[in-house]
């Protein structure tokens, strides 16, 4: 008999789902962890934002002289006020809906936050921001370490990784965090069907609850298979998920999208990480223009963000989330040949969520080229940090997780002027 | 019947190539080890023949809209060089291309903003003899010198179309020196960061400017095209100094020289990145994680003996990787299956083992990018992180999937062999047929239990046709999404 691959799909074969009852034990197990339900959504802004676009001095001179062609109109910005050293401040103009945020002062916006030192480079420099260790950022991520001090067992959804790899950051010794890029792929096909598929998938079920000895690499890799397979059924009551506001049709919107039907479902997941990517500006940065590279990614952010930030304030989870934003440097403050920025130094953190007390933290950089000026480095070309990214993080760990600062991040860099939690 | 040498040869065609065909183990059964290194090095004596298989019968077949047309769609290029992994007669060849892809990783979504999806696919994956104008993509630049002299990589590299739109050494200009490329060489393609200041950056991105690109001719003309020129007004005359040597007397400042000849500029700091003892060392370490091992140390005396054969051979990677592919630490039995396999190893084995009759590469690609593999579209300058990183829940249920997908797609391929082998006698001898077939690390006794459970669920064993239809994919799909198969 000869049969043709397109019959195969046709008859349901190549992608057939079979679903199984919810395993109560572990979602108990979920809720027993979740007494607290505190959220905190990590969202990382990929390829070094150009802080300075994000929140402008927009009556710095030399904001405007060193920025001849991608400078923002100081009459375009959104106003949010002065900073504690009475730099008046503006948004970019596609930042609208996180001015609603900050009007509403659930917005922080933290900035100049970097450390000694401060690496050029886009691996290493994410390496530190995920590690929070300069002088070696090879091992375990900071929010990786945080699930590692939660009492075992550690449920398999506590953590959500909305992207495909496992970004450092989430790296732990001995938790799992699944990536779930899309709820609604996130299920198990089979080439059989009915009874022979559920057959199949008991098997991968038994097979994966396997736990190797003396095999750590090959256990890594049971262990991921183990978590997609207890996974599956509650992952799969966020994929119906609709949302009380329309997202944006974009992957960043959509990855918002999930983490808000999680927080709804109550799948006692309490930390997401989440990216989006692009801000690598090196040409044609176009902050001005609509549909300029810059001005597509602050409104793909913004975007994303306010329709989250409504959806959960609809559902009545506003209070129990916190989204903290990091990119792994700031850009230069000149612009290049190519109205474009490179590589940079310190940079802007955003914090927000409904129990943050938002605001202006940190002072902004003077730009002039003045060789005195103490905010500036590298020859006046870059912003030179005052606030330890890791302080950023000590708050966040202490005031909104429940954890230690000092254990995770391995030093104390609680900062009493970081009151934004 | 295994042969005593197949676990040794399987080991290499795994690292050296994408698993082993039949057909590719027979060729290589009559080797000894070192005649089997030789043949993968020593590519060229083999013709280089896949892509004219394409389309013919017998082999994996594509899903394409239209013309074939890989120099313009990338949905098409991606499928052939899939189709080159699974069917080429050059692994190595290919493995190597894969090597540097992720090395020079370049990707195809920003040149597809900045040029359009056709022009940004001609840069990346045109033949030359495809191409109305001649271009070679970047990938073709790689394959030709997968096993090619590094400096002249280095240097093809620095002027290749799709490298100067990825990291902007078009727009590196004299009055506004463009840093990314200036940075990238040094971090990423040579010695690694640590080895260079803030200052080495800026005084390379000085160096480089002026190499730009040019794009003579009517818009009307099809052989029109970007192409590498050096651009004497464009570039910086001054001097430029290092904190590493560029000459090999210790000289660290390049210079200034005259407009028209400051290309030389370049050429001086690309022998330096190339001369400078950290670029061995890099090359080695990335290397022997590709193809020794991802765990434990690495010991220093290897390194030193890779940079030894790196100088001594005037940096030929035919040189090094005969190294790498002849040291014991290659043959060490302790570094079979140490190493994660990545997405398109995982895919192209798989295929290789279970079968592409009726299979359409097409197929592969949706499941590929959700394992976190899209070729020609690597996350970063840095390449794909590898290793652990592979394997998320999401990216290990995508393998599982694939498993899945394929093994039911082969199905009637799959019992009919398993017939003809007679293999349907028991659940064991099934199994046994099964793993001979996609070798990998050794199941745990509970595990084999669980799968020879599988097979006498639900009906009686009686190995009739209906039942090895039914059942055979099934245990494919758990033996290719098991734990155990992710390793090469």
């Amino acid at each position: 008999m000869k049969v043709t691959r397109r019959q195969f799909v046709k008859g349901g074969a190549a992608a057939f789902t079979v679903t199984f009852a919810a395993p109560e034990l572990l979602s108990d197990l979920a809720r027993a962890q979740g007494v607290r339900a505190r959220n905190l959504v990590i969202l990382y802004l990929g390829g070094g934002n150009d802080a300075l676009s994000t929140l402008i001095p927009y009556t710095d001179p030399s904001y405007y002289s060193r920025r001849p062609t991608i400078a923002v109109p100081a009459a375009n910005v959104l106003q949010v006020g002065t900073d504690a050293s009475r730099v008046p401040l503006g948004l970019h103009p596609r930042l609208g809906g996180l001015k609603q945020i900050f009007d509403q002062g659930r917005l922080a916006l933290i900035q100049r936050t970097g450390y000694p030192n401060q690496t050029r480079s886009h691996f290493l420099g994410t390496d530190i921001w995920s590690t929070a260790n300069p002088s070696n950022a090879a091992g375990t991520g900071w929010v990786g370490r945080y699930l590692d001090s939660l009492p075992s067992p550690v449920d398999a959804l506590t953590g959500w990784n909305t992207t495909r790899e496992l970004p450092r950051v989430l790296q732990a010794e001995r938790v799992g965090v699944p990536a779930i890029a899309n709820p609604a792929g996130y299920a198990f096909a089979s080439p059989n069907i009915g009874a022979e598929a559920a057959a199949e998938r008991a098997a991968a079920l038994r097979i994966n609850s396997h736990v190797p000895i003396d095999r750590p690499e090959l256990a890594f890799v049971y262990g991921s298979a183990q978590a997609a397979m207890t996974t599956l059924d509650r992952v799969a009551t966020v994929a119906s998920y609709a949302g009380t506001v329309a997202y944006p049709n974009t992957g960043f919107s959509q990855a918002m999208k999930a983490i808000a039907g999680a927080m709804v479902r109550g799948i006692g997941t309490r930390v997401f990480y989440v990216t989006t990517g692009g801000f690598d500006t090196h040409s044609n940065q176009n902050p001005n223009q609509a549909n300029g590279t810059y001005a597509n990614l602050m409104g793909n952010l913004n975007d994303g963000l306010i329709a989250f930030y409504n959806d959960l304030r609809n559902q009545g989870l506003l209070d129990d989330t916190l989204v903290m934003s990091f990119s792994e440097f700031g850009r230069r403050i000149s612009e290049n040949g190519s109205q474009g920025t490179d590589h940079g130094a310190a940079a802007l953190m955003l914090v927000f969520g409904g129990r943050v007390a938002g605001g202006l933290y940190g002072t902004a950089p003077n730009l002039s080229l003045d060789p005195g000026n103490p905010t500036l480095e590298n020859s006046g070309g870059d912003v030179a940090f005052e606030t330890d990214f890791r302080s950023v993080y000590a708050r966040i760990i202490d005031n909104w997780l429940g954890g230690s600062s000092q254990a995770i991040l391995a030093g104390d860099f609680r900062n009493p002027r970081l009151t934004f939690v | 019947m295994a042969l005593p040498l197949d676990r040794q040869l399987e080991h290499l065609l795994r690292r050296a190539g994408f698993g082993a065909r039949q057909d590719e183990l027979d060729t290589f059964r009559r080797q000894s080890i070192r005649g089997a290194v030789d043949l993968l090095t020593d590519f060229e004596r083999i013709p280089d023949d896949v892509d004219q298989r394409i389309g013919q019968p017998g082999y994996a077949s594509m899903t394409i809209r239209g013309q074939f047309s890989p120099q313009a769609v990338i949905g098409d290029a991606r499928q052939r060089w899939l189709f080159r992994m699974v069917h080429t007669d050059r692994p190595l060849q290919e493995k190597m291309t894969l090597f540097w892809h992720n090395h020079f990783a370049t990707a195809y979504s920003k040149i597809n903003g900045l040029i359009g999806s056709e022009e940004a696919t001609r840069y990346l994956a045109a033949r030359p003899d495809e191409d109305p104008g001649g271009v070679r993509g970047q990938l073709e630049m790689l394959r030709d010198n997968a096993l090619g002299n590094f400096r002249q990589m280095l240097v093809d590299i620095s002027q290749d179309v799709a490298m100067s739109f990825w990291l902007d050494g078009r727009t590196n200009v004299r009055l506004r020196p463009q840093e990314n490329y200036g940075r990238e060489i040094m971090e990423l393609f040579t010695m690694g960061v640590g080895n260079y200041t803030e200052s080495d950056v800026y005084a390379a991105a000085r160096v480089f400017t002026g190499w730009n690109l040019a794009r003579p001719g009517a818009a009307t003309d099809r052989a029109r095209r970007y192409a590498f020129q050096y651009f004497p007004a464009q570039h910086d005359t001054g001097d430029k100094t290092f904190s590493f040597p560029i000459y090999p007397d210790g000289n660290r400042t390049i210079r200034g020289r005259a407009a028209a000849d400051g290309m030389q500029d370049g050429m001086d700091l690309i022998d330096a990145l190339v001369r400078h003892p950290e670029t061995p060392r890099y090359i080695g370490r990335k290397l022997y994680r590709f193809f020794i091992s991802e765990t434990g140390q690495i010991d220093e005396r290897w390194l030193q003996r890779f940079s030894f054969v790196y100088f001594q051979s005037g940096y030929d990677m035919r040189a090094v990787i005969r190294e790498v592919l002849l040291s014991g630490e290659f043959w060490d039995q302790a570094s079979y299956y140490t190493r994660l396999s990545w997405p398109v190893e995982f895919v192209v084995r798989a295929i290789k083992d279970v079968g592409w009759r009726g299979f359409s590469l097409g197929d592969a690609l949706t499941p590929l990018s959700n394992m976190g593999q899209n070729l020609y579209e690597p996350p970063e300058v840095a390449g794909w992180d590898s290793g652990r990183a592979w394997f998320s829940t999401g990216s290990m249920l995508a393998r599982m999937n694939f498993a899945a997908a394929l093994a039911g797609n082969q199905r009637f391929n799959l019992a009919t062999a398993a017939r003809s082998a007679s293999a349907g006698g028991s659940p064991e001898s099934l199994l046994a047929y099964v793993l001979e077939g996609m070798p990998c690390q050794d199941f745990d006794g509970p595990v084999r239990g669980e799968l020879l459970d599988y097979l006498r669920s639900t009906t009686a064993w009686t190995g009739s046709a209906a039942q090895l239809q039914t059942k055979l994919p099934g245990l494919v799909r758990l033996v290719a999404g098991s734990p155990e198969y992710q390793f090469v």
